[in-house]
């Protein structure tokens, strides 16, 4: 079975279809989306089960005929790490789509064109995780900018029109820079390189210290600005707080984290000794990421621009997992790329269903809200708790491995980063109690909407995402075992195997057995 | 990897625990049962409202039969600890989790105080909410508490303990603001969960320097190699502890949530904020004992953290006039007794676990003695409108006496068989120590006495002092509770009389395979005999003073008051310190930031861009025209790709 390129293909092929239904026929392009997309799932589903955790690297490959020229293949292949992150795309997107039902109707756009949008935006970024072929991650990497740019500046009806085009703008800017950095990397890497653009070719190409640096540098500011790390985080509180409710939670909840992933996938494998050089460099944003992004997280009046910033503290605790190169940092990192997508996801969605309701996305405007839609605030607090880390919720399991594999070898860091998770709940609960508790806020009595709480349709968007929340909260090891060989086999390539697994063995300290 | 590791036979006796075999291989469902029924109750619709409660009371009296006969299967056993891992929850590298339990005597003490006393509560409870519209949810709640706390003491390792530690912490938190809409709920909440989430993040560091040093965070493992580290790691380790067990049991300089939780429903204060959640931290700090044990300046700052807190306690609790608060305090002040015994160590860790529950049987007494007060004085709470109660609550009025003897350790109540060996034990330490715990122990014996008198006289003797119709308030019809509420008063009446002289022996020898042997402390200082005989003449002496200062009743007002008495009104400023030091300086740095990464982080990046595109009016250009703008920059885009290809091609470069 030719899994990948099935899986990176047919969003693409589901977005022409859709693109082509007229426009005033919505109701059909909503449900063609959307079936769409739960085939995309489906796949995604026998991919998954295809993948043999305990297996080779890189699985599933598959390669074609490109430019034969520049040595450019259409070459596919996943490891663990981009193996979960395909599977968070695959169920995202559709419960997205369903979230978004109604979404496209407020705009003066076309309905049809917004649906094909999204699932544009589901190839392209599946097409990230999917290449094996630097060139073709570098093409996906920038034609991904292009259907969340329309959706930003054309859906995004929650801000007023001229400051959703600031946003896109600012969003499309701020990744052209990034990419035409990295572009610069790809042509060095090849130049260097021997002339090719493979990417287990190139992990076996050892590249001059200098080389390595720059090249590097190229790759890292483009996936920082994507992730985004401070001080490159300013785009996104713009983008997430203008983008539709649904396609904030995949800019925020997955597209981002390609710039993780490329991380993971490029600059640590390829460029080992400057990813070690850089490393303190990079823990250090991260780490002043935590505390900052939470700080102004605090002080943020509007929803969607708080849960950006909630999102960028986030990001810090994966650029310290990733940089902290041990095993349970790294391992902790990438399950927190997908935990991050499962939490941030329902929390944007959720927070989209509050603002269609009141036609806000100021705090102010809500207060009380619980009250009148205890379900709805009730998912909100879970959502909330999710992102606070709490055990018995997923993302505890990842930012305690994060913290745990840091802290064995950079104390001071692991010690600030820690700081974070008090932040973390004093942005939560600061948000929850001035939307859904204490007094109701008059204006809201007046609204219709704020009497209709969870509807059938909202039910099933949320559901699932805290059924995973919950199960993963509580048994994380099937995603574990897929995601640790690969992130050992990435970290081996940067350090030693001792100095990434370094507290001491267990047998020596053994309780008397 | 530490050479001295590889001493590890030569280190002291290692800690071993047995598989679990029988019943006890079911010690999850001590945690599962009310784990369920919290779902069942959280998310099945009005139709559960009719049966909601009666569900939640089966499933902790489920988890204390069963809980029950684990006990008496664990006393025939060999080796009174078994374990029991029930899957890997977190497996990377040499960090391996597993979801695992340990059922020991000091978890057996825990798991029948959780669900003997629980249950009781949400016995109460059924009678105390039942106006309410929100019961189930309370329910829900509450039973959801059970889980996280049994979670709490029944976990193998350090994890599980800090999953249960923050699930009680959330429990506790939706239980302070279950009426949501009141603001001062709300906040109330809010607090308890942020300070203790500051305590949380000392509990994860200690636990980080576990796996860090030992390469574990299982029990066992900890314990038979604690003795090896390096007496400043266990130092840190054993303060990292202590913050979160501060955090959770409202201990110095942690305390100030407490008090605040007391805007949840009166149920929820006896439950979780005086019998048992709030124990959480002498739990911790007796289960790491051979940590505690390991290093002597630690287990002076446990003291003194104790002693501390325990007068601190006594003297803001002497100033209050809510009914809650003053129970609030007295269990700050409580705690700080069993911090103080833990933190003497040997055979004090047992005398801690013991008042600890004889605290949780008569504090909880005496707080669902206000509820039923408050019941029947349209929750009224301040105690100088009460007065003279006794005469129309009989019940409550004798069950609260039980709890105020036993807890001012008048003989042969609960309270002197399980505070005065403390007092005897702070009087052991050697040197000068000795005087200063021992003293500020026996001055909290007295200070106790006196507020709880107070608090006593003022509610159910001297003049009624009710609020009428004529003042603008609400006439006062006091009545006694129903039968649901009085049969729990009575039960934990009967705990508060007895529990003290049947449980102080039995219960120390219970506990030695985990704390130790009970050892006879032989104070230097004073004989027994005279600490005894000062500590009871101190707590006669301050229940007479009250008896004599409020027998004719009080003030209905605030009267003015010295410089003491105002600083006790005030919580000795404690509040207003931790605003003006964290709480205002954090909302203006707050602030700034936010000003400074609009205009300051944002200005330079976009300056950047703007200098790169060729001045700020091409950006603006960009922002106008954007769609033919996009299409420009990414033809330039793919020109500039091609042409670096074809540079390459034609051997311009490389």
């Amino acid at each position: 079975m030719k899994y990948l390129s099935i899986l990176t293909l047919a969003p693409l092929v589901g977005a022409l279809t859709v693109a082509f239904v007229p426009r005033a026929k919505p109701e059909l392009a909503k449900r063609l989306a959307l079936i769409w997309s739960i085939v995309v799932l489906a796949v995604g589903v026998a991919t998954w089960v295809a993948y043999k955790p305990g297996g080779p690297r890189l699985q599933l490959q598959e390669s074609y005929t490109w430019i034969p020229a520049w040595g450019a293949k259409f070459s596919f292949a996943v490891d663990g790490i981009a193996l979960v992150m395909i599977a968070l795309i695959a169920l995202l997107v559709p419960l997205v789509i369903l979230a978004s039902w109604h979404d496209a109707e407020k705009s003066k756009r076309s309905v049809p064109a917004y649906f094909a949008l999204l699932l544009a935006l589901e190839g392209t970024m599946i097409g990230t995780f999917t290449s094996a072929d630097v060139l073709l991650f570098y093409l996906f990497f920038e034609v991904m900018l292009v259907p969340m740019y329309f959706i930003i500046g054309s859906f995004g009806t929650d801000v007023p029109a001229k400051q959703r085009q600031y946003a896109a703008v600012k969003f499309f800017l701020y990744s052209l820079v990034g990419g035409l950095l990295m572009l610069a990397a790809v042509i060095g890497m090849w130049v260097y390189g021997g002339q090719t653009f493979d990417w287990q070719t190139l992990t076996n190409v050892e590249f001059t210290t200098t080389v390595q640096r720059w090249l590097f540098l190229g790759f890292f500011i483009a996936f920082a600005i994507k992730a985004p790390f401070f001080p490159f985080h300013t785009w996104l509180p713009d983008a997430g707080g203008a983008a539709p409710a649904g396609a904030a939670a995949l800019l925020v909840g997955v597209m981002d984290k390609v710039g993780t992933f490329g991380i993971l996938r490029y600059c640590l494998p390829l460029f080992p000794e400057a990813s070690r050089w850089f490393a303190p460099w990079a823990i250090g944003l991260s780490v002043i990421g935590i505390i900052y992004a939470a700080l102004v997280a605090i002080g943020q009046k509007d929803l969607k621009r708080l849960v950006s910033y909630t999102s960028i503290a986030h990001f810090g605790f994966i650029g310290v997992g990733i940089f902290a190169f041990t095993y349970q940092a790294g391992s902790g990192a990438v399950l927190y790329m997908v935990n991050h997508g499962l939490a941030t996801g329902l929390l944007f969605l959720v927070v989209g269903m509050f603002v269609a309701r009141r036609g806000s996305t100021l705090v102010t405007d809500f207060g009380g809200a619980g009250k009148l839609l205890p379900v709805l605030a009730g998912v909100f607090f879970i959502a909330g708790m999710a992102s606070l880390a709490l055990p018995g919720l997923a993302p505890f399991v990842s930012e305690f491995l994060v913290l745990i594999g840091t802290f064995t070898v950079n104390k001071p860091v692991a010690v600030i980063a820690t700081v974070g998770i008090i932040l973390a709940a004093a942005y939560v609960l600061w948000m929850i109690q001035r939307t859904t508790q204490g007094n109701t806020n008059p204006a809201l009595l007046d609204l219709a909407p704020m009497k209709r709480d969870l509807s059938l349709r909202e039910g099933i968007v949320v559901a699932p995402l805290i059924v995973l929340l919950i199960v993963l909260g509580f048994y994380p090891k099937p995603v574990l075992d897929v995601i640790n060989p690969a992130v050992q086999a990435t970290l081996t390539d940067v350090v030693t195997p001792e100095r990434a697994d370094p507290a001491p063995a267990t047998s020596t300290v053994e309780a008397g057995k | 990897m530490q050479p001295t590791l590889m001493l590890a036979e030569a280190a002291q006796a290692p800690v071993v625990y047995a598989s679990a075999t029988g019943i006890l291989s079911y010690m999850w469902l001590l945690i599962a049962v009310p784990a369920v029924s919290a779902l069942i109750l959280l998310t099945t619709g009005r139709w559960a409202d009719k049966w909601g409660h009666w569900l939640g009371c089966a499933a902790v009296l489920f988890s204390f039969v069963l809980g029950a006969a684990m006990f008496f299967e664990l006393r025939d056993l060999p080796n009174r600890a078994v374990q029991l891992d029930l899957y890997s929850f977190i497996p990377v590298g040499s960090l391996q989790v597993d979801f695992g339990f340990l059922f020991d005597p000091l978890t057996a003490c825990f798991v029948l105080l959780i669900t003997g006393v629980g249950f009781l509560i949400h016995l109460y409870a059924t009678g105390y909410m039942a106006h309410d519209e929100g019961r189930r949810r309370f329910f829900g709640y509450f039973n959801l508490f059970i889980a996280a706390m049994l979670l709490l003491v029944l976990g193998n390792n350090y994890v599980m303990l800090y999953f249960g530690w923050e699930g009680v912490g959330l429990a506790s938190y939706l239980l302070i603001s279950f009426w949501y809409g009141r603001p001062s709920a709300a906040t109330a909440g809010k607090k308890a969960f942020i300070m203790n989430r500051i305590g949380d993040a000392g509990l994860v560091l200690g636990i980080f320097v576990m796996f860090a040093q030992l390469g574990s965070v299982n029990y066992d493992v900890v314990f038979s190699n604690a003795g090896l580290l390096p007496s400043t790691t266990i130092l840190v380790l054993g303060l990292l502890l202590l913050l979160g067990a501060c955090g959770k049991s409202g201990q110095f300089p942690l305390q100030a949530w407490l008090p605040d939780a007391m805007e949840g429903p009166t149920p929820v204060s006896a439950l979780i904020h005086a019998a048992t959640m709030v124990t959480a931290g002498v739990y911790l700090i007796a289960r790491s004992n051979p940590i505690f044990s390991a290093n002597l300046t630690l287990q002076t700052v446990v003291v003194s953290v104790g002693a501390l807190t325990l007068l601190l306690g006594c003297i803001i609790g002497s100033a209050k006039d809510d009914i809650k608060r003053v129970l609030a305090w007295s269990t700050v002040s409580q705690i700080g007794y069993m911090f103080l015994g833990v933190g003497l160590g040997g055979g004090a860790y047992a005398l801690a676990i013991i008042h600890l529950l004889a605290h949780g049987f008569f504090k909880a007494n005496m707080f669902l003695g206000a509820g039923s007060v408050m019941h029947g004085m349209n929750d009224q709470v301040d105690i100088r409108r009460f007065g003279g109660l006794w005469k129309y609550m009989k019940i409550t009025w004798l069950t609260f006496m039980m709890g105020w003897l036993a807890i001012i350790g008048i003989p042969p109540l609960s309270g002197f068989f399980t505070k005065e060996p403390i007092i005897v034990a702070a009087f052991a330490r050697p040197g000068w120590t000795g005087w200063l715990y021992g003293f500020a122990a026996l001055i909290g014996a007295g200070l106790t006495a006196f507020y709880m008198t107070r608090l006593f006289i003022l509610t159910f003797h001297g003049p009624k002092r009710w609020t009428t119709a004529k003042e603008g308030s609400v006439d006062q019809h006091p009545h006694e509770s129903p039968p649901v509420m009085t049969i729990p008063l009575i039960f934990l009446a009967l705990g508060s009389i007895f529990a003290g002289w049947l449980m102080a022996s039995p219960v120390a020898e219970w506990l030695t395979p985990v704390l130790g042997p009970p050892v006879e402390e032989h104070p230097t200082t004073l004989s027994h005999t005279t600490i005894t005989i000062l500590s009871l003449a101190l707590t006669v002496a301050g229940a007479g003073l009250a008896y004599a200062l409020f027998n004719k009743g009080t003030a209905l007002e605030p009267q003015p008051a010295g410089a003491l008495v105002t600083a006790a009104r005030n919580n000795l400023y404690t509040d207003a310190f931790n605003e003006a030091v964290f709480e205002k300086p954090g909302k203006w740095f707050t602030r700034a930031l936010v000003f400074v990464d609009n205009k300051g982080v944002d200005g330079l990046v976009n300056g950047l861009a703007a200098l790169v595109g060729g001045g700020s009016g091409r950006l603006r250009r960009l922002q106008t025209g954007f769609v033919r703008s996009y299409a420009l920059s990414m033809l330039l885009g793919g020109v500039l790709v091609l042409g670096a290809f074809a540079a390459v091609q034609l051997g311009w470069m490389g």
